[in-house]
């Protein structure tokens, strides 16, 4: 269900995404298919413990093994200090990336990278390795964020001190950062509440899971030159990573993309592209490609953080909040960098207060290092704070989306961190969800609830280029950089076409890498179809400047007398189609543009959805699902309706299954898809979307990043609605069916 | 020209508990100097060597800007200096 305002010519309508034969008839080019001549293969030793000091690293044996062409340590990685680097999304400090890609003189987590090998074959490299010794002190390990903090945790990094937006700590920690967001009064808050509710919440590491695993091959020429073919959200951010870790100029990069098998965040940060470059120099510069297998992928690259957050909030009777509290510690993993800085963001974005502290720790602990997935650390928080805020409206007897409705954000409101919002729609999504009918649908049935919860995410602007041909029959190439996940190719032509007044048929974009087009951004954020939709908005002004300018100069007469409408030229009662013109130009018509647009406005939903609880075996059955939205405008409507049911699906394998399991020595025991448990179609219902269009003024096509925020909700709202379902307030994702018995038979022992 | 300048909660030590003050300045680098005058030592949290220390934004009348210190300032505004952010 789509609810609109503004009518197009292209832009709303539902065509065919142009990548699509290619993948669904398996001709599209992934990583793993990537062959060149002469390649090698390379494959990675990771660490069996999940804190250790390396003492000595012997590959001897392993070298003279045949078909092995190289090895490397840490030894081979370019000596890197202390430097903060803006690598696309996100500042790291170098020595800590470079640290994680291999382990320099400890290990930090189960599957730390330790050493590789290139070789003529998979199996060889995979022999080599078993022959490779590597000698360890295995020391305590912390994998707990609460427990990392205690004063007698195992410090993971001796020169850690926490931050504190630029202030710095003295002694040794896991904290790396502290963020604060406070306002008002809360004592004062507090005490003008009728009713508080306050509890603590966990929330399990949980991964991405995009089907496809990181890949790269990379080639090392003879003249220093590195090419890398790798699956990323962004080919510019892996030339500008590599630039960094191995100390070469960003010129000497050149990176292809090959097509994404799924990335949510997971595949900004590089992994194999480093070691294959490594690797292919000190094989005698042959082409080097390197696969991970899905363990690898669970073990040894970023998922999101656990958590531990505690929300207090109070109302008065009337039903406005007078006073919230929370502190959220987030789990970043080996080296510092949780999203716990955008948690703090999300926990209280959507409603409005006048005092408010929020508390945020970033704390390493002994797990792969965490990186972006989909509104990071955006589900954790929502899932604290929109089960406080049900519990307070059932406390006070009033429905919870007109609960919300009297708290909600509006224009001029202060977000959690000061700034005011400008144009949101977050009372237009509340009550597009009361409205719709699931939401008074009768819901019969022992053990069936019924639960809500909104969410926000920021969203974001970032770096676009493009360029765009015009042929000579009016058709328009458009070369673009940003990595299509989710039908960007789609509608990235869509805006051009309608800048251009030509039929979406007439655009073929292609997705081209560092060395074919102007820098662009990792596809993320949910940036793509609001920051390249800006760039080729500005690439079709200046085509249609220029084919005017090109018809003045046919009919002879000054620019200006010329009009353009629709994709046809006209003056004085003749007139030219693009197309025309198109065949009448003697000099080609090219034009690029590069952008860095700011306002692009965040986005808020609201999600509404039915449960059964099997009392018995804690199995709870997802009965029927709603995601409302407030999408700007869609410009791909299917598209943006698939945003919404893949976040809504993921988070309700937040809510319901995916969680990393330790042993006691710090070993991940799950790293399988058999074992770590993402839902599948059999799970789930077919999900409903309303699309809510209040447009950003910040975009000429009143574009906002849609893909993030249907993650934010999904747990919250599960969880709320097992509460109905089942008399339980669960606190702890996932809510899996151990937990639900657990905390169903603590009910029956409280109430007898 | 006057602006409305928000301090961090985790900087209010060095302003006496002050959430908030009004700063004449042209740029937001002259923000920082103006601030630095009143309130010792702010500067070297919020920048390093002339720039904003990574990992801090800083939101003109609620948009972040890319040009950080350099940002002028053409119309009485208010400043917030916030926790950068990433997506996913």
């Amino acid at each position: 269900m789509t609810t609109t305002t503004t009518s197009y010519k292209v832009i709303g309508s539902r065509p065919l995404r142009p990548d699509g034969v290619d993948k669904v008839t398996g001709r599209a080019i992934y990583g793993a298919d990537v062959r060149l001549p002469g390649m090698l293969y390379g494959k990675v030793l990771r660490s069996p413990h999940a804190h250790a000091r390396i003492v000595s690293i012997d590959a001897s044996a392993a070298l003279t093994l045949r078909g092995v062409r190289a090895v490397i340590t840490a030894q081979d990685l370019p000596a890197i200090g202390d430097k903060i680097a803006d690598l696309g999304e996100s500042v790291v400090n170098l020595r800590y990336a470079s640290n994680n890609i291999l382990a320099h003189d400890k290990v930090l987590y189960h599957g730390h990278a330790v050493a590789a090998v290139a070789a003529d074959n998979v199996h060889i490299a995979e022999e080599a390795l078993a022959l490779i010794k590597v000698e360890y002190e295995v020391l305590p390990h912390v994998l707990d964020g609460k427990q990392a903090m205690s004063a007698n945790a195992p410090i993971l990094l001796d020169d850690l001190r926490t931050n504190e937006l630029g202030k710095l700590g003295n002694a040794p920690t896991n904290v790396a950062e502290h963020i604060r967001h406070q306002r008002g009064d809360l004592d004062k808050g507090f005490a003008e509440a009728d009713v508080i509710v306050e509890r603590t919440f966990h929330t399990a590491t949980v991964h991405q899971g995009y089907i496809e695993p990181q890949n790269a091959t990379a080639l090392w020429n003879e003249d220093d030159q590195v090419f890398v073919w790798c699956s990323t959200q962004g080919a510019f951010s892996v030339q500008e990573q590599l630039a960094e870790l191995l100390q070469i100029p960003i010129s000497r990069i050149t990176v292809t993309p090959t097509e994404i098998g799924g990335g949510f965040g997971g595949k900004i940060n590089v992994y194999l592209d480093p070691l294959a470059a490594l690797l292919s120099r000190k094989a005698g510069h042959r082409p080097v490609k390197m696969t991970m297998t899905r363990a690898e992928v669970l073990t040894s690259t970023g998922p999101t953080s656990g958590s531990h957050i505690r929300v207090k909030m109070g109302a008065r009777r009337d039903g406005t909040i007078t006073a919230a509290q929370a502190e959220l510690i987030y789990e970043a993993g080996a080296y510092p960098g949780s999203p716990v800085g955008a948690g703090c963001g999300v926990i209280f974005a959507n409603y409005r207060l006048e005092n408010l502290q929020i508390d945020g720790y970033d704390v390493v602990v002994n797990r792969p290092k965490a990186s972006a997935y989909r509104a990071p650390g955006g589900t954790n928080a929502a899932f604290a704070s929109e089960t406080v805020v049900d519990e307070l409206a059932e406390k006070l007897g009033i429905d919870p989306i007109e609960f919300r409705l009297r708290n909600a954000v509006r224009e001029g409101d202060r977000r959690p961190d000061g700034p005011e919002y400008k144009r949101i729609g977050l009372i237009e999504t509340l009550e597009a969800a009361r409205s719709h009918p699931h939401y008074t649908a009768p819901l019969t049935g022992k053990h069936r609830g019924r639960g809500v919860a909104a969410g926000y995410w920021g969203n974001w602007g970032g770096k676009s280029s493009a360029t765009a041909t015009v042929n000579s029959d009016g058709t328009v190439n458009l070369i673009e950089g940003s990595t299509d996940i989710g039908g960007s190719r789609a509608s990235i032509a869509m805006q051009l076409a309608e800048t251009l007044g030509l039929p979406y048929e007439d655009i073929r974009p292609q997705v081209v890498g560092t060395a074919s087009v102007g820098y662009n951004d990792v596809t993320g954020g949910s940036r793509t179809t609001f920051g390249t939709g800006w760039a080729v908005y500005e690439v079709g002004k200046k085509i249609l400047a220029e084919m005017r300018q090109r018809a003045a100069e046919y009919w002879d007469v000054p620019v200006e007398s010329v009009q353009v409408a629709d994709g046809v030229f006209a003056h004085n009662g003749d007139q030219m189609s693009f197309r025309e013109l198109a065949g009448k130009l003697d000099t080609p018509v090219t034009a690029s543009a590069s952008v860095h647009p700011q306002n692009y406005g965040p986005g808020f939903g609201v999600h509404i959805v039915d449960v059964e609880v099997d009392v018995e075996t804690g199995k709870v059955e997802i009965l029927r699902y709603t995601a409302a939205q407030d999408v700007g405008k869609a410009i791909h409507p299917s598209y943006v309706e698939g945003q919404l049911q893949g976040g809504a699906a993921q988070g309700i394998g937040w809510a319901l299954n995916e969680e990393y399991v330790y042993d006691d020595k710090g070993r991940l025991v799950n790293a399988s898809l058999l074992d770590y448990r993402m839902p599948t179609a059999l799970d789930l219902p077919m999900i409903d979307t309303v699309l809510v269009e209040a447009p950003n003024p910040g975009h000429p096509y009143g574009v906002r990043g849609v893909g993030e925020v249907p993650i934010v909700p999904p747990a919250a709202a599960v969880a709320n609605a097992i509460y109905r379902a089942a008399g339980v307030r669960m606190t702890e994702l996932p809510m899996s069916p151990a937990r639900i018995v657990a905390a169903l038979a603590t009910q029956s022992t409280n109430a007898a | 020209m006057r602006h409305d300048v928000w301090i961090p909660p985790v900087h209010r030590d060095l302003t006496g508990g002050e959430e908030r003050v009004q700063i004449e300045a042209v740029t937001i680098g002259e923000v920082v100097t103006a601030l630095e005058q009143r309130f010792p030592g702010i500067a070297a949290r919020l920048t390093h060597e002339g720039q904003l220390r990574p990992g801090i934004a800083v939101a003109v009348n609620g948009v972040v800007t890319p040009r950080g210190l350099r940002q002028r300032l053409d119309h009485a505004s208010e400043i917030h200096f916030v926790p950068a952010m990433a997506g996913g």
